[in-house]
């Protein structure tokens, strides 16, 4: 008789949870994986391996927490996924493995990522192994950028045996992993610890190095890099352009997110970055950053946070999760709103003019297209605001490398391997999609990683390896 | 890595960062962090040397962060994280006639900026500003780049009694000059800005509005110019001065207020108590 139901995670309480920046969900014991993992149906023709972006081989890794070979399932994971307890964290799953799953026909879905999440926390409490490294090539290679993509894109090359550098502008490796997911949906130890993974891989990380203004492409190319991969995401924040935007108090999601995350300011004055919060606090949109700030923004102490959307929830591109978690908390869902403008008193925002919107015919997104209702505007008293509508991609490498095609939107032009219109040029992540997830932005590092793995092995780049090169 | 005192609160740094010394330009910026705890705080170049691999920052001890760098790190120690070159370089070419005014510790950034349009064959007419006598620093250097230098002081303890404003109006009422530059505090390069419109010439400013990362990714550093927002982390720091919304850009320097003078007592009463 299977369980319909999935085994649900503990989770701290919505009370006191409001007032900490500790995870939220607490993990699986091991009794508890099991009893998920005997759900699995252990299908022949896997189709939550073909919804996984990087393929990961879940039934057999299901099966070895069914064995109680928590350290095989583990294995198993890292054979395809560099970072498992990230995933298991921000992946997700309810649209891409859970989705297919065969128990999901007729009950809930197999936990996967609860699953994924226990082997990754078990392996970390028991001693983490380093991956197997293959012989060196000779090639050296270039990673911009330090989040998922650059991050799984360095592990990759590394065990084909490349030497590999990773650039980082920030102080801090780990991209948008450090200073745009908060602490209590993905502990920065967290991140520290498959980041120390690499170093242990042998892969180098330098970080300050802004790769576009201290070093160009071609520079890294005529000093020793066979090629580089370009994984400098999407992190141009984008805002409104209504009136009063740039009144004080209001921040981008970006700014608000990188003072807590990466600077600490919820530690202020333990640390030196401020960050100002008053009592009432909008947001605006209705993606996973928008719920990142409101959850941020009510543990810094709002009393009222509210989400302002400007389609109906069920459009919202936040996972539901995390919109559950938001509404535990108590945050004011205000959807068919948008702002047209801000209100200010003495430089400082006071408040927000929003029209109410309905929803009209299908847009190019496939969603239904928001329309103003004329006559509609009315005020909410705010003192703080957070624009949280996207990002675009970051305009520095496509504008320092000749050559390089760039698409209208500021995207670098590049194929499913990555490839780019230069020579020794490969890229992926949210640098060439737009901002998308986590995990679609590791797969494109992977496949990037295997493609520049080809390209070089096989002589096509035209460069010759070098004797093997030690790595530290 | 070498440390001398300019003045009172004020402190020059040479700091070994090669790979940015090798791209520096006039007028871009770094991004320094002192310690692990430590804010992200943008300096504007003071100088560089490609070949010994150093730049050279002028700061002025004003909050926590740079008190604490002027008063806690000693030759030999190492500023934990240095980036750059940021910023957009300034626009350097044959203007023909050009004004430099650095004010504060803007002498500092301004000098590179004054250097560069020398060697571009300008004439360089510079004007350095500052409260007190014991405030001004590198008026051999400046000197040295300009055809003329002009100082104030605005309690007279030194050249001229007054603001860096006065020698201004009366320069551009009296010759043709075809470009401005001014840097220091926001309020002198908008006063500077105003005597430029009124006479007309066209006038750049170096905006210092507060930023984190410094690469175009927080948007906390936007200005209005034009009606737009601008960064002046990627678009700037550079900005044409009459188009800037000056009124905004003073009244966002303050949004940190409270939180700079809570974390400044803070720290001056945990060195009361060490001492």
């Amino acid at each position: 008789m299977i369980r319909p139901t999935q085994v649900p995670m503990r989770e701290q309480d919505p009370k006191a949870r409001i007032h900490n920046f500790d995870e939220v969900p607490l993990g699986y014991t091991p009794d508890e994986a099991l009893e998920e993992a005997a759900r699995c149906l252990q299908c022949k023709n896997a189709p939550c391996v073909k919804g996984c972006p990087v393929n990961v081989d879940i039934p057999k890794f299901i099966r070895e927490i069914r064995e109680g070979d928590f350290r095989g399932a583990i294995a198993t994971i890292k054979e395809t996924n560099n970072l498992p307890a990230i995933c298991g964290r921000v992946c997700p799953q309810e649209t891409q493995c859970q989705a297919p799953c065969t128990l999901g026909r007729r009950f809930e879905p197999v936990a996967i990522g609860r699953l994924e999440r226990f082997v990754a926390d078990w392996e970390y409490a028991n001693g983490v192994g380093v991956p197997r490294v293959g012989d060196p090539t000779g090639f050296r290679v270039a990673v911009i950028g330090s989040g998922p993509a650059g991050l799984t894109c360095a592990a990759d090359l590394r065990r084909l045996g490349h030497a590999v550098t990773v650039f980082e502008a920030l102080h801090e490796p780990g991209g948008v992993l450090m200073y745009g997911i908060p602490e209590f949906r993905l502990p920065k130890r967290i991140v520290g610890a498959e980041i120390e993974g690499l170093h242990r891989m042998g892969v180098e990380i330098q970080v300050n190095v802004v790769v576009g203004r201290t070093l160009t492409i071609d520079e890294l190319l005529a000093d020793g890099y066979a090629a580089a991969f370009v994984g400098t995401g999407a992190g141009l924040p984008k805002f409104l352009g209504v009136a009063g935007e740039n009144l004080i108090g209001i921040y981008s999601a970006n700014e608000f997110l990188t003072r807590v995350n990466l600077m600490r300011a919820y530690l202020f004055p333990e640390y030196d970055t401020p960050v100002k919060i008053g009592r009432t606090v909008a947001v605006v949109g209705g993606g996973n950053v928008a719920m990142d700030a409101a959850r941020t923004a009510l543990r810094l102490g709002a009393e009222r946070v509210m989400i302002l959307y400007r389609r109906t929830e069920a459009e919202m591109p936040a996972r539901a999760e995390e919109v559950h978690h938001a509404k535990e908390e108590g945050i004011e869902f205000h959807t068919l709103v948008n702002p047209v403008r801000f209100l200010g008193e003495n430089g400082r925002v006071v408040g927000v003019e929003c029209i109410r919107m309905e929803l009209g015919e299908p847009d190019e997104s496939g969603r239904r297209r928001p329309v103003p209702v004329a006559g509609s505007n009315f005020v909410l008293p705010v003192d703080t605001a957070v624009i949280a509508i996207g990002n675009d991609p970051h305009p520095l490498i496509p504008r320092t490398t000749p050559g390089l095609q760039v698409a209208r939107e500021g995207t670098i032009v590049a194929d499913e391997d990555g490839c780019t219109s230069r020579e020794d040029v490969f890229a992926g992540g949210d640098i060439v999609t737009g901002a998308a997830t986590v995990i679609s932005a590791m797969g494109a590092g992977k496949r990037a990683a295997h493609a520049i793995h080809r390209y070089l092995a096989t002589g096509r780049s035209g460069r010759k390896p070098g004797p093997p090169i030690a790595v530290a | 890595m070498d440390k001398r005192a300019l003045g009172p609160g004020v402190v020059e740094f040479t700091v070994a960062a090669p790979l940015i010394a090798r791209k520096a330009r006039a007028g871009q910026f770094v991004v320094v962090r002192a310690h692990e705890r430590g804010e992200r705080i943008p300096l504007t170049l003071a100088d560089w040397d490609s070949e010994r691999g150093t730049i050279t920052l002028v700061v002025q001890e004003v909050g926590k962060s740079t008190r604490e760098l002027g008063e806690e790190f000693a030759v030999g120690d190492a500023i934990r994280d240095v980036a750059g070159p940021l910023g957009t370089p300034s626009e350097i070419m044959a203007y023909g006639t050009v004004v430099c005014v650095g004010g504060g510790v803007g002498i500092a950034p301004i000098y590179p900026i004054a250097r560069a349009l020398h060697d571009a064959g300008n004439e360089v007419i510079a004007i350095a500003g500052a409260r007190t006598k014991e405030l001004l620093f590198w008026l051999d250097r400046l000197g040295q780049v300009s055809d003329q230098l002009i100082v104030t002081t605005d309690d007279g303890s030194f050249g001229r009694r007054g603001l860096v404003t006065e020698p201004l109006r009366e320069i551009l009422a009296s010759r043709k000059v075809d470009h401005v530059w001014a840097i220091g505090p926001a309020i002198m390069m908008k006063f500077c800005t105003q005597v430029c419109r009124e006479l007309g010439v066209p006038i750049t400013v170096s905006l210092n509005s507060i930023m984190i990362d410094g690469t175009g990714m927080c948007g906390g550093c936007r200005v209005e110019v034009e009606g737009q927002a601008r960064f002046a982390c990627v678009d700037g720091p550079e900005f044409p001065g009459d188009l800037v919304n000056w009124d905004l850009l003073l009244a966002r320097l303050g949004t940190f207020k409270d939180e700079e003078r809570c974390a400044l007592e803070r720290y001056l009463a945990a060195k009361e108590v060490a001492r």
